[in-house]
């Protein structure tokens, strides 16, 4: 590309071309009045990609606020690249969560590979060493051969990230509903581990500091990333492809190693990573925070392609770069270390007092900007909120199923994609790397050991967005709730979470109160079960053709395993043990498998849930465990009773003989909240009916791998285990064979 | 005894393969960077999975061509235990220390759990603590984990007795369901299974362990009980 003259500032203000650049007249108005002129080309970039939705947060600030960010182990909460909970022994977590939606809408494979590749850099930036990534995934039905080839390419992205890279992927769910069809949700997590002394933060302290580049050279890939990220998903998108960027595993594996290595030179003054909006957002946002300024030679920044302009430059969002400042005077120890590993790094800027982020190009000063008004005097809307009028109308509806065949029903249950084995997925990734994973996907939580100690780390991501979709303050609650219990259902304490918040676009009134409530419930839920916020990541637009996804709040939660021995899994152990049912079920379909297996959509009331009971189960489960009571756990969930005892025989040889009230159908398949489903050995039952009052026992575990429910008098299912197995396990391959 | 654990860009097994000697087998171990590193003090060399440079050009490929490469040939010449995991079994392959190359996994796809592996030779230095047509589980994370060999090769490596574990129900289509084979003299292993990851029952299988206790048995007879 030929390098062409830049377009002037007054043509940019007559024209409008920063509308182009998804800026409003407003916004654009006080960038002039912050500037005290007009502001050129490259200033109209990086105003535009710094106010963005994806960088700015202006219209879910006002949410965020609402949720509980603090507790005595949180070390650090939102604002940086990730948060930090204490583990103890000089020891803590750093995990986040982030969305690519919307490259991995346009090209799944690169956009879900560099989803992974930007969630680690937010990971080590801090300082640690990545151990874990999880992910959660939704898409359309399995019926399109577009939707097949995105699940397809999203998760050989994953792999070929994650596996080449080096971290294992150990968990994640995935979901699939109409309303994903046209925008399908790639959220990534990844959980490090520091000692509590190398923990680093993203500034840029003391005048005359050396500001220095590390990684890949810039390209022309990713420009506008961020802007492209707050739209709406339409026809044109294909059209944006070259907003996706391109990401290089093996590039990201040697800058963890020298990242890491540098964090222990003391030359090091800050890090961060050059993610949504490139090094504009990495390096205001460093100077920002450090009360400082920032002076950037652009010739000197490593580039790939010939003739890239200031604008390019700074809003590109080439991958696996990083942005460092040290100390005066030492930055050759500090090239040395990347060196070493083979990587690029340059001597690019200084920092400066004058609070201007000031950037050089030919000679020239190509941008001068207020570094603090591109972080702070981001606009902040508070959109317009509406109840829709289908929320009142479902709050009226008791649905109610017709259940006659309970075997049939449950077969057909197994095989839906949301509930059937996630292991063609999972298989393709390599959730060992590292030899630390103790529980590998397949359990309610995913458990890797801190080597060195007793301890271990556990970790989920949920979200039931059909919950959110009927009542989302409810939905909301619940999302926390059940993720929570899948931790505790593994034998560990929830700690904090991750907040990864999909939703459509937030101008339409009935989105916002979505999202508004949503929000509510998932505070009131943390605050429950003590479980803070502390890192997450908004993406809104999430439509295609007119049509929002659900509501898709997704929680990424971590927990503490105090002692290893207390690591539990979620399958029967021995036949003999006693099953028992922790928790009251009523008949509650508003949103199930169920309704959705007969009625293909979802309507009526969310059910309901109890945060003081939900705490108290989650509290009596967790301690019966750690007094060694439990041989097994299971988190209900999609599918109820019927589903967690099938999902509990899988892989065992063994069988179930239980026995459910007159309500069979509630019994076996409603979706009551705060229940667990847990074996018993026979000599420590009475030990544990003590310390849970609340659990009930169904059954026993059987000998013979035959799943048997009888009813008064009455066997309502008696079938093979392996059938079950075979029927929830083939599911997803066939539906991905299968030429619909 | 020492273990040398070569560390190459990419790799990302070798922290894995450091642990299972240290912590599972006891015994020494160092991460070698595979830049000016001298090897003449190590009893065995580990060459890790992962991805050496980022499996451009081929997999193992651009790791068979660094300096440190003719080291270790010399020390597979005197003898010294190899041993090559994963990538390490691609880079043996692309050095012509073993024999045969690898393909893309039948199914095309990456594959990343236990299989069961049968011990075809316990008279090797790296089987010794095996039983003969032993049953092992041991992980499998390979995406061209594909053994093949032409009908030549594949021959002579039968009559050397050459196949030292074979998959038990092939998951990768794999030539004779081969999983790891030496060198004629037995003294280098390639193998696509890990079972650097398999050497405790916290973490699903300590069936590897055996692997690592032969070598160290063998380099005990070679060198300490000689007195």
């Amino acid at each position: 590309m030929l390098q062409q003259a830049e377009i002037s500032p007054e043509k940019i203000e007559q024209d409008r071309l920063y509308r182009d650049m998804g800026m409003t007249d407003e916004e654009f108005q006080s960038v002039k009045n912050i500037l005290g002129r007009q502001p050129n080309f490259t200033e109209t970039g990086i105003f535009s990609v710094m106010w963005s939705e994806h960088c700015s947060y202006k219209t879910s600030k006002p949410l965020l606020r609402k949720f509980p960010t603090k507790g005595p182990h949180v070390l650090q909460g939102p604002g940086e690249g990730a948060g930090i909970v204490d583990i103890g022994d000089d020891k803590a977590v750093v995990f986040k969560i982030e969305s690519h939606n919307h490259p991995s809408a346009v090209e799944p494979y690169q956009g879900a590979a560099t989803g992974v590749g930007g969630i680690i850099r937010d990971v080590f930036s801090m300082g640690a060493r990545p151990i874990a990534l999880l992910n959660s995934l939704r898409f359309g039905n399995l019926t399109t051969p577009r939707v097949k080839y995105l699940l397809e390419e999203v998760v050989h992205g994953i792999a070929g990230y994650g596996n080449c890279v080096g971290v294992p992927t150990v968990g994640g769910e995935i979901q699939f509903d109409t309303s994903y069809e046209g925008n399908p949700l790639v959220n990534a997590m990844c959980v490090g581990l520091i000692e509590q002394k190398d923990i680093q933060k993203g500034i840029a302290a003391g005048v005359g500091n050396t500001v220095i580049y590390a990684g890949a050279p810039t390209g022309r890939d990713g420009i506008h990333g961020a802007t492209f990220a707050s739209e709406d998903l339409s026809e044109e998108s294909e059209s944006k492809r070259p907003s996706v960027q391109v990401g290089d595993p093996f590039m990201e594996k040697l800058l963890i190693e020298a990242c890491l290595e540098v964090i222990q030179h003391e030359a090091l003054v800050g890090m961060q990573d050059m993610g949504a909006a490139g090094l504009t957002s990495s390096a205001s946002e460093m100077a920002s925070k450090a009360g400082m300024g920032m002076e950037m030679n652009l010739d000197l920044v490593p580039q790939r392609e010939l003739h890239m302009t200031p604008y390019e430059l700074m809003l590109s969002e080439s991958q696996e770069r990083m942005l460092l400042v040290v100390k005066k005077g030492q930055e050759q120890g500090i090239i040395d270390v990347f060196e070493k590993y083979g990587l690029q790094a340059v001597a690019v800027g200084t920092v400066t007092d004058d609070k201007q982020f000031r950037l050089l190009h030919h000679g020239e000063v190509a941008a001068e900007i207020p570094v603090d008004s591109l972080a702070e005097d981001a606009p902040v809307y508070y959109k317009d909120s509406k109840v829709p009028d289908y929320f009142k109308e479902f709050q009226t509806i008791d649905y109610k199923p017709a259940v006659t065949n309970y075997a049939e029903t449950l077969k057909q249950l197994l095989q839906q994609p949301t509930i059937a084995s996630k292991e063609w997925v999972y298989d393709q990734y390599d959730s060992m790397v590292g030899a630390d994973t103790v529980v590998a996907p397949g359990s309610d939580a995913a458990i890797v050991r801190v080597r060195g100690t007793q301890k271990a780390i556990a970790m989920t991501t949920d979200c039931n967005s059909r919950y959110i979709y009927l009542d989302p303050e409810t939905g909301g609650k619940i999302a926390v709730a059940e993720a929570a219990r899948n931790i505790i259902s593994s034998g560990a304490k929830p700690l904090a979470l991750t907040d990864g918040l999909n939703f459509g676009n937030p101008d339409k009134p009935e989105n916002f109160w979505q999202m508004e409530k949503s929000v509510d419930g998932m505070s009131a839920a943390c605050l429950a079960l003590e479980t803070p916020v502390i890192s997450g990541n908004v993406s809104l637009y999430n439509e295609s053709n007119q049509q929002s996804i659900f509501p898709t709040p997704i929680v990424g939660m971590v927990g503490l395993v105090e002692d290893i021995k207390h690591v539990t899994t979620s399958t029967f152990k021995q036949a003999g043990d006693a099953i028992y049912l922790v928790g009251e079920t009523k008949a509650e379909f508003g949103g199930s498998e169920l309704q959705n297996l007969l009625e293909e959509r979802y309507y009526g009331k969310a059910p309901a849930i109890d945060l003081d009971t939900e705490a108290s189960n989650q509290q009596a489960v967790l301690a019966s465990i750690q007094q060694g009571l439990l041989a097994s756990a299971h988190d209900l969930a999609e599918g109820g009773l019927a589903v967690a005892l099938a999902e509990s025989l899988f892989d065992t040889k063994l069988g179930a003989q239980v026995t459910v009230e007159e309500d069979a159908t509630a019994s076996l398949f409603s979706e009551s909240q705060s229940r667990f489903l847990v074996s018993v050995s026979p000599e420590k039952q009475a030990a544990f009916e003590e310390a849970v009052p609340a659990a009930a026992q169904i059954g026993v575990v059987t000998e013979t791998a035959e799943l048997t429910v009888v009813q008064g008098d009455k066997t309502i299912i008696l079938e093979a285990v392996p059938t079950l197995e075979a029927l929830w396990k083939g599911a997803i391959p066939c539906l991905l064979k299968s030429k619909a | 005894m020492k273990f040398a654990v070569i560390v190459f860009p990419g790799s990302n097994c070798d922290r894995d393969m450091y642990h299972a000697v240290r912590d599972g087998l006891g015994e020494e171990a160092d991460l070698v960077w595979y830049e000016n590193a001298n090897l003449a003090d190590y009893d065995a060399i580990l060459l890790p999975g992962g991805f050496s440079y980022g499996d451009y050009l081929r997999s193992g490929a651009i790791a068979s061509v660094s300096n440190v490469l003719n080291q270790i040939k010399q020390k597979a010449e005197t003898g010294t235990p190899v041993l090559g995991v994963c990538n390490g079994f691609q880079i043996l392959l692309e050095t012509g220390l073993l024999p045969g190359a690898m393909l893309r996994n039948e199914k095309l796809k990456f594959m990343c759990h236990y299989e069961t592996l049968v011990v075809e030779r316990n008279d090797t230095l790296f089987t010794s603590g095996y039983e003969k047509g032993q049953e092992i589980q041991i992980p499998i994370a390979h995406g061209e984990g594909n053994y093949y060999c032409d009908d030549a090769t594949l021959e002579t490596l039968q009559q050397n007795n050459q196949i030292v574990f074979t998959y038990k129900n092939n998951p990768n289509g794999s030539r004779a369901n081969i999983a790891g084979i030496v060198n004629k003299a037995g003294n280098v292993l390639g193998m696509m299974p890990h079972p650097e990851r398999a050497v405790e029952d916290l973490l699903g299988s300590k069936d590897g362990l055996a692997l690592f206790q032969s070598v160290l048995h063998h380099w005990r007879e070679m060198y300490v009980t000689t007195s």
